[in-house]
């Protein structure tokens, strides 16, 4: 299954399960979704539940509040991250806040829903992630799909739960191949052991996995040593036990993503992990992430301004050497 | 024709709403109550009289809202419990003066983001027709909101899919200090609703012509004809919050209000039409007045949570603390 694919049954067996689960937002319902992923639902559940709304995206997650204070279960989406940025005044001041401001009166069973990251030359205003603003507001669970099971079960749930979740998806990751166990219960605040290794932890989330696993086989041969990948899923809250379990093991941090370097979400992770594990590690943490630049259109530019595979190794080996490995 | 009893109401109300506002003014200089504090003196009219007309559907309105709370049906002491943090506030102490929630009257007042409130009255509209309710919404904006995109958004969606929204502009003529011809093409917000609906226009310090105005205004949404603006011109007579001077109006712009002051009016409307006397508005005097004090009195009294509820709420379903 795809894990566009993956995303629409979630929300199809959603919409199946309960009437008031609607989704909204550009190009939604006619047209299929932008990345098609809520594709034939609107023959299914019609033009009511599937909504195509103007561009407007303060107003698509500004309504979708007020329709989970209606009563409804709403799922938007926006088209991609950067378009997200309008709506960040109902995200943060609204959805986030209301339940507690209310003290608990106000329940907000929504979920905002949009794909991020560089995909393929879209150029500065379509590539960027904004995880680390995000994860960086209380009220908000913000759930980061790498992998295709967890694509679908976490949507499921995101949608299925009363609190209000940012879902995050990437742009590169609609059609990557993965098998859903329709079966499982899964925790969507659960990190995912991707690999067991003995020496160095690297932890990553969205794309930037399977960036790490690409370069994987190359490393362990090239190094002579054994790499534990952690997939965090849930950005906000951490499943710190998962990554202080690895730890204790390996003492070694690598932390991956696609971000700028600057204020970017791994430094939450470098950060208590220094705080907290100081004495359990044999080396100083590193850090690899975007550079500090607006994505650029030219491709070599575009992959020089964030991780790839191969310079994700070339810094662990030097990285290795500094450090004793 | 409103009857008696809903106009010595709404007066009630009015008089309440007025004698409490002072009262937290008096307990803000004081030092009980603190934050920002909006007073609503001068617009009791709109207020009381729009919220009593529109009795039922869903209110959504701005951070100036502890006489609207109040007409709406929440006890004055659970909104001046809020005012001084307290744990029997409407909000718990969470909210404070500009957050005071309660959807079991479907009030979903204080939101402090200027027209930011406006999507999600429009969402909530959606959500009403989607259930084939009879219930419309209010969303309550002041003049200030109208130069934002979100009230723009706001006009186009609710027109497109035509919600049972009403839009109640209470124009004041201010946002904090800029008056709003310096900052908009025309005094009249109205105006810019008229390509996407029918409007009107009441006088905002006359409480029978809002009330009716508003009667007539819910019952066109709830007829599914769409949304409709309703624009009340008023004035306040306090600064934007208690803490601004308002240097920036002439004392004379002030006593021309005054002499067009709301709560006046529908004395004159008393005396006139029901043959009230002064010991019948006294009476109404001094039973508002017992109230704001039962209020004041339980606000002081009542058990302020301590920091033990600081997590409390931040989600309903699965709370982490991330440290």
């Amino acid at each position: 299954m795809l894990y566009r694919e993956a995303l629409n049954r979630a929300i199809d067996e959603c919409m199946a399960i309960d009437a008031t689960v609607v989704l909204l937002g550009e190009d939604v319902g006619l047209y299929g979704g932008s990345y098609r992923v809520s594709e034939g639902l609107v023959a299914k559940y019609g033009e009511k539940r599937l909504i195509d709304t103007p561009i407007a995206e303060l107003s698509i997650v500004g309504n979708a509040v007020g329709m989970a204070i209606g009563g409804l279960r709403p799922i938007a989406e926006i088209m991609t991250a950067n378009f997200a940025l309008l709506a960040f005044d109902q995200i943060i001041n609204h959805m986030s806040k209301y339940h507690y401001m209310s003290a608990g009166k106000i329940t907000l069973p929504m979920v905002v829903r949009f794909p991020q990251g560089v995909s393929k030359q879209l150029a500065a205003q379509h590539s960027e992630s904004y995880e680390q603003m995000l994860a960086a507001v209380p009220g908000i669970h913000v759930f980061a799909a790498s992998d295709v099971n967890y694509a679908y079960h976490a949507l499921k749930k995101a949608i299925l739960m009363d609190d209000p979740v940012v879902f995050i998806e990437h742009e590169l990751l609609y059609n990557k191949k993965g098998e859903v166990d329709f079966n499982a219960d899964l925790d969507p605040f659960k990190a995912r052991l991707v690999k067991e290794g003995k020496d160095v932890t690297i932890v990553s989330y969205l794309k930037m996995v399977d960036d790490v696993m690409a370069m994987l086989p190359a490393l362990e041969e090239e190094t002579g040593k054994s790499y534990e990948v952690i997939d965090l899923q849930s950005l906000n809250p951490v499943d710190y036990e998962t990554l202080k379990t690895s730890l204790e093991k390996t003492g070694r941090l690598v932390m991956v993503e696609e971000d700028h370097a600057m204020g970017g979400y791994g430094a939450q992770i470098v950060s208590w992990v220094a705080e907290k594990m100081f004495y359990a590690l044999d080396a100083a943490p590193l850090r690899i992430a975007g550079e500090n630049v607006p994505i650029p259109y030219n491709r070599k530019r575009e992959l020089a301004s964030i991780p790839t595979p191969e310079k994700i190794k070339d810094r662990i080996i030097a990285w290795g050497a500094e450090n004793g490995l | 024709m409103m009857d008696k009893s809903i106009i010595e109401e709404i007066y009630m109300l009015m008089v309440l709403g007025r004698q409490f506002e002072y009262a937290a003014k008096e307990h803000y200089m004081a030092g009980d109550i603190s934050g920002f504090l909006h007073l609503d003196i001068g617009q009791e009219a709109l207020s009381v009289a729009a919220m009593k007309a529109f009795d039922h559907g869903d209110v959504f309105t701005t951070y100036r809202e502890h006489v609207m709370a109040i007409a709406r049906g929440i006890e004055p002491k659970a909104v001046m419990a809020e005012l001084f943090g307290k744990s029997t506030g409407v909000s718990k102490g969470q909210g404070g003066s500009m957050h005071l929630f309660d959807p079991s009257h479907f009030f979903y007042g204080g939101d402090a983001i200027v027209g930011g409130h406006l999507p999600n009255a429009v969402g909530c509209a959606y959500a009403r027709k989607f259930q084939e309710s009879e219930q419309g919404v209010l969303a309550l904006f002041g003049d200030g909101a109208s130069n934002g995109g979100a009230f723009f958004e706001s006009l186009n969606i609710a027109s497109a899919w035509k919600l049972p929204l009403l839009f109640l502009c209470e124009n004041n003529q201010y946002a904090i200090g800029t008056k709003i011809t310096r900052v908009a093409p025309f005094l009249e917000q109205r105006k810019k609703a008229e390509p996407y609906m029918r409007t009107m226009e009441v006088d905002g310090n006359d409480a029978l012509a809002v009330y009716e105005t508003i009667r007539e205004a819910q019952s066109y949404i709830q007829k599914g004809h769409g949304p409709i603006f309703v624009e009340a011109m008023t004035y306040r007579y306090e600064g934007h919050s208690v803490s601004d001077p308002a240097t920036y109006r002439s004392a004379e712009e002030v006593e021309i209000w005054k002499h067009k002051d709301p709560i006046e009016r529908m004395r004159k409307v008393l005396q006139e039409r029901f043959d009230y006397g002064t010991s019948d508005l006294e009476a109404i005097n001094k039973k508002a007045q017992e109230r704001v004090d039962e209020a004041l009195v339980f606000a002081k009294e009542s058990p302020e949570a301590g920091v033990e509820i600081l997590y409390d709420h931040v989600f309903k379903e699965v709370n982490h603390v991330v440290s």
